[in-house]
């Protein structure tokens, strides 16, 4: 299903990306449904910031081709760019400015329809009416996360690229932020590509998941079924499997078979 | 579904012009907030007016040549500072992204770089008149020094100094974009190779004639020969004029071509995600 391309938001083929001799990622092919969570799980230096760079045109491929809502990335980036916004732990804002400066800016970057509004609804569901006053550079990390989400969602993409989104967020605020985001989804049909090392929140949000490993993809499904394929309980465990490039063959037959009986 | 951010709210020249809003706002918000920012760009340039105006008291005198341009030397500090704080306004607006680690989220917005540099040059603009602004208030409160005493004239000299130090600006921001915030120095030093033959102080004619070569090479020296042409004869110079503003469009292109060039470079390398303090 996911390298059906006819209803995909996202369309990646034969991706590659090689600074000198080193392949970080190695003809990658996958796409995302419209309206899906789709999460993109690898160890560090499996190639998943480096997919989602690319993805965001701040990346130009070695080889190989990108769609994002129709349009040839990095070709027509500056067509593309305003439907669509990111999170990352690489980046971060200007620590002088208060959360909500920060967000005019933002507002008058992405070209956001009655910006003030938009600004009191996304601090509303992010909790930062409270910090809007205060210099970004003064919040905790947890805060800061939840800034730079208000960030992403500003302009209402229709196509969010989230790169640990949830990283350095309390359970309490993290489960909020993930509940926030599956209702941003399900209001306004928002596709999301998602990288993340917390599987409680891949099994919770995403609809498929795409395994890097030394920039290949080793392996793609939903999270049900790679659970049941890898004979395991959670995607934890199927994740320490393929990061590991132990996965047992055996075992994999043998839940392969018990679900073809069942 | 549409989203906020319709086609019409991000293509055309309204769309652009407020993107260039943006980069005018997140810089306008730092300097807005802080007097210690505005400070700091009058006491230079202000600093600088006030000792070149006492060595003008100093020596006016036993100086015909100071006796006949009393304002000469305050003249020229002015001018050059229009140079340096039209480089920095643009380097700097530039290393502020770097040291916040923004570079990333500029980037992936719909802002294109052409916008970005007319950000970095309007704040550039914003900076000059800021800095010498400031300077030149004091240079009239305290020595009764009007930089408007140049007349008409002086609009070219501002625009001229202030393109010239723009190409150098995004020389220095490709630069650093190149090679990291270790080449930062490079955007407060760049500007002092070419002051020696600049002629600031001097005319061009005492530099040895290779030096002269690479002098007139330089919209700057034009510029300044065309102030003491002013200040001394009282004409204006159009060939300098004109050939200071060919040189200018030269050196623009080939500091946006620099600054183009690392923006692929950063591309090409993955450097806009990871770069920072």
């Amino acid at each position: 299903m996911l390298n059906q391309a006819a209803d995909a938001a996202i369309v990646v083929a034969d991706l590659s990306k090689s600074y000198g001799a080193v392949e970080a990622v190695k003809g990658v092919t996958f796409a995302v449904r419209r309206g899906t969570t789709t999460a993109l799980l690898g160890g560090n230096g499996a190639g998943k910031t480096t997919t989602l760079s690319m993805l965001l045109g701040l990346l130009t491929p070695t080889a190989g081709r990108i769609t994002v809502l129709g349009e040839a990335m990095p070709a027509h980036r500056h067509r593309v760019l305003p439907r669509m916004n990111f999170t990352s732990p690489y980046v971060d804002l200007p620590k002088r400015l208060t959360v909500g400066e920060n967000l005019a800016v933002f507002a008058d970057l992405y070209g956001v329809r009655l910006p003030r509004e938009r600004i009191a609804a996304v601090a509303e569901d992010c909790d930062l009416v409270d910090l809007l006053k205060r210099p970004y550079g003064s919040l905790s990390a947890g805060q800061r996360t939840r800034v730079s989400l208000a960030k992403a969602v500003l302009n209402e993409p229709e196509v969010l690229l989230l790169d640990e989104p949830t990283a350095s967020l309390d359970p309490d605020i993290g489960d909020r932020m993930r509940t926030y985001l599956e209702r941003y989804q399900h209001r306004t049909g928002c596709t999301m590509l998602l990288a993340s090392h917390h599987m409680g929140e891949v099994e919770r949000m995403c609809d498929d998941v795409i395994m890097l490993r030394a920039g290949v993809v080793v392996d793609q499904g939903a999270p049900r079924e790679l659970i049941a394929r890898y004979g395991r309980e959670n995607m934890e465990q199927v994740f320490l499997d393929i990061a590991r490039g132990g996965a047992d063959e055996e075992r994999i037959a043998g839940a392969a078979a018990e679900e073809a009986a069942a | 579904m549409s989203g906020v951010a319709a086609l019409d709210r991000y293509t055309g020249a309204a769309a652009s012009a407020r993107r260039v809003r943006a980069i005018l706002r997140r810089h306008g918000y730092l300097i807005v907030k802080s007097w210690t920012r505005i400070l700091s760009m009058m006491y230079y340039p202000t600093v600088t007016m006030i000792v070149w105006a006492f060595v003008t008291l100093y020596l006016a005198p036993t100086n015909n040549f100071l006796k006949d341009a009393p304002g000469f030397f305050i003249g020229a500090v002015l001018l050059w500072d229009v140079l340096f704080r039209g480089q920095l306004g643009v380097s700097l607006t530039f290393i502020e992204e770097f040291y916040a680690r923004n570079l990333g989220n500029l980037f992936v917005s719909p802002l294109t770089l052409p916008e970005y540099i007319a950000g970095q040059l309007t704040m550039s603009v914003l900076r000059a008149l800021i800095g010498v602004g400031g300077a030149c208030v004091f240079a009239f409160l305290l020595f009764r020094y009007s930089i408007f005493s140049l007349g008409v004239p002086l609009i070219a000299f501002f625009a001229s100094l202030l393109a010239f130090g723009w190409a150098i600006g995004l020389a220095m921001s490709g630069m650093i974009l190149r090679l990291g915030l270790g080449a930062e120095e490079l955007a407060w030093a760049a500007i002092f190779v070419i002051a020696p033959v600049s002629g600031v102080y001097y005319p061009i004619g005492v530099l040895p004639s290779w030096l002269q070569a690479i002098a007139w090479a330089l919209p700057s020296a034009h510029v300044f020969e065309g102030m003491r042409s002013v200040l001394l004869d009282g004409v204006f110079r159009w060939d300098h004029f004109w050939i200071a503003a060919a040189l200018n469009l030269v050196y623009l292109a080939l500091g946006a071509a620099v600054f183009g060039w690392s923006m692929r470079h950063a591309r090409d390398h993955g450097t806009l995600l990871q770069m920072g303090e």
